[in-house]
């Protein structure tokens, strides 16, 4: 099997929607073109939105991804573990699909016995330790965010430490939602360090609306956007090609 | 694909899990303990009690491989042993599962506060002997933290009953506890080598004499010196640990021979004598135990002696008559 790109969208946000394309339709798309998307729900108290948890499990559930809800301190643990055991279960279904094709049947990764599914796991492992990471993460920058904010800083850059341990490559993305003028603005081009973000995130004034769908659907065409841009990625063939 | 966070479910007392491919059954006992990895039931096999766990098929999975890894490190004897892995249809759909030894005895913490810290170093000695032997043959234990090791004895040994958290050499340590974690802490990676171990180790000392643990500040590194510094209980190795904490032992087995000198100096004697106490009490028991049992003795010996005059003094008499 060749080394991989994982693509993921990873949503922080709050609460429900209120602008735009219903998010979860977006979601779908995403994952028809191979993009997964995953959402954690960050909470202050019980008192919560369940409308909006309501939204952010469907969301994952049509993108193919994981979703969980957190307390704000809780926050850095959470965001590292869904963005790995999302790309564990996106190289299972690789490996799932995989399987169906070698054995000609419905087999999959649960009807092994025990000590095969060990050795599959294994496989998985060291893809997952090795595959490419693409996360572009979508942070909510609603008024009733405002006072998360610091968390989520602090747990973009723990995702970075753990993902940086890993021996494949890593590219991030960041836009927020609403932005200045736009639904969307976009804070970090694609990179493999996420450190640059501190300063950017005391810039941020929280306030406005909640477009979630549309922001999904920009994060979409960044995937794209990225793709055709010439020479970001030295090892890219299609760079090649047109320099020659 | 599933959403993972919802895999939760319970099983009760006396009801009997049966295994689709090794076809053993298992009659569970109590619960042992539930966490977002799975949950932990006691349970009576045909190889007597074991310890059998449920988790997602990911986790199990994942824990199996590793635990089958641990039974390859020679000598070494922190993790438990596996014994059996299946799979069992229930009613609620079929549950991956597998079985490992039941490890009995209180936490690491729950030892500590009972005997003493002069315990911490010694048992410090042995974490490190079984890391340095992990290490050797490829691994890094990752998730290393009080609750997860377990005193059994006597003869008190560590053993480690969660070990979801080892991973291989080079690659990157996805469990972790915060506190215990040099990531957090910004005084490092979160790559899987010796000194993330040694890191996780040192701040288990350091959970030891600060039970409620604590916050980080913006000092990084700094803080947990000095916090290292303010407990006299740690003063004998205190500079094992603070190289420990900034990343200055490249092997399990340069720090436990330092640990080793500290502990062998002047003021851990003081730490010992004072801690004694705590030791007393066992002492104390089998002193009393003792005595009980001369008194038997006595008492036996004055039996005999007084049965023996009666015969001599009824010789006499038959004699006299």
């Amino acid at each position: 099997m060749k080394q991989g790109t994982i693509k993921q969208i990873l949503l922080l946000t709050d609460g429900c929607s209120n602008h735009g394309e219903d998010p979860v339709a977006m979601a779908a798309l995403a994952r028809e073109q191979g993009i997964t998307v995953n959402v954690i729900g960050i909470v202050d108290d019980e008192a919560a939105d369940q409308r909006g948890f309501q939204e952010i499990d469907q969301i994952a559930l049509s993108g193919g991804g994981i979703s969980q809800t957190v307390y704000a301190k809780q926050l850095s643990h959470t965001v590292q573990m869904v963005t790995r055991q999302a790309m564990t279960q996106t190289l299972q279904g690789v490996v799932n699909e995989q399987l169906k094709k070698i054995l000609h049947n419905e087999t999959t990764m649960e009807a092994l016995p025990p000590e095969t599914r060990g050795e599959v796991m294994e496989v998985v492992d060291e893809l997952g330790e090795t595959a490419n990471l693409e996360v572009l993460i979508l942070v909510d920058t609603s008024a009733s965010m405002k006072n998360k904010l610091p968390t989520v800083k602090e747990a973009l850059l723990d995702l970075s430490l753990s993902m940086n341990a890993r021996m494949g490559s890593n590219l991030f993305s960041l836009s927020v939602f609403p932005g200045k003028r736009k639904e969307t603005e976009q804070l970090l081009e694609w990179t493999p360090k996420l450190e640059s973000l501190t300063t950017m995130f005391s810039r941020l004034s929280p306030g406005g609306l909640t477009p979630t769908g549309p922001a999904i659907r920009e994060a979409i065409s960044r995937f794209k956007t990225k793709r055709s841009r010439k020479g970001w990625l030295p090892k890219d063939d299609e760079y090649i090609e047109k320099s020659v | 694909m599933m959403n993972t966070s919802k895999n939760q479910f319970s099983v009760g007392r006396g009801a009997v899990i049966h295994g689709k491919w090794h076809k053993q059954a298992y009659l569970v006992e109590r619960k042992l303990g539930q966490g977002a990895a799975g949950t932990v039931y006691l349970v009576n096999g045909s190889g007597g009690t074991a310890a059998l766990k449920f988790s997602s098929q990911l986790s199990i999975t994942a824990e199996m491989n590793v635990l089958k890894a641990f039974a390859k490190v020679q000598g070494s004897s922190l993790g438990p042993s596996l014994l059996d892995a299946d799979d069992w249809e229930s009613r609620n759909g079929v549950q991956p599962f597998y079985v490992m030894e039941y490890i009995e005895g209180p936490t690491l913490s729950a030892f500590i506060q009972a005997r003493g810290s002069s315990w911490i170093g010694v048992l410090l000695l042995q974490l490190l002997e079984n890391l340095h032997m992990l290490h050797e043959a490829g691994w890094i234990f990752g998730d290393i933290k009080p609750d997860n090791l377990i005193v059994s004895g006597p003869p008190f040994a560590l053993r480690c009953i969660d070990v979801g958290g080892t991973t291989k050499m080079g690659r990157a340590v996805k469990e972790y506890t915060e506190f215990f974690d040099r990531g957090y802490w910004r005084a490092g990676s979160r790559k899987a080598e010796p000194s993330y171990d040694l890191f996780a180790a040192a701040m288990v000392a350091v959970n030891l004499v600060y039970p409620e643990r604590f916050p980080r500040n913006e000092s990084g590194v700094k803080q947990l010196v000095d916090k290292v510094r303010q407990k006299k209980e740690l003063t004998a190795f205190a500079p094992v640990l603070i190289k420990a904490l900034q990343g200055e032992y490249s092997s399990a087995r340069m720090m436990r021979e330092e640990l080793l000198a500290a502990l062998g100096t002047e003021p851990i004697k003081k730490e010992a004598l004072k801690a004694r106490p705590a030791a007393r009490k066992k002492t104390g028991r089998t002193a009393l135990k003792r005595k009980q049992r001369k008194e038997q003795g006595l008492l036996t010996m004055t039996a005999v002696l007084l049965v023996a005059a009666l015969y001599v003094l009824y010789v006499l008499a038959e004699l006299l008559i």
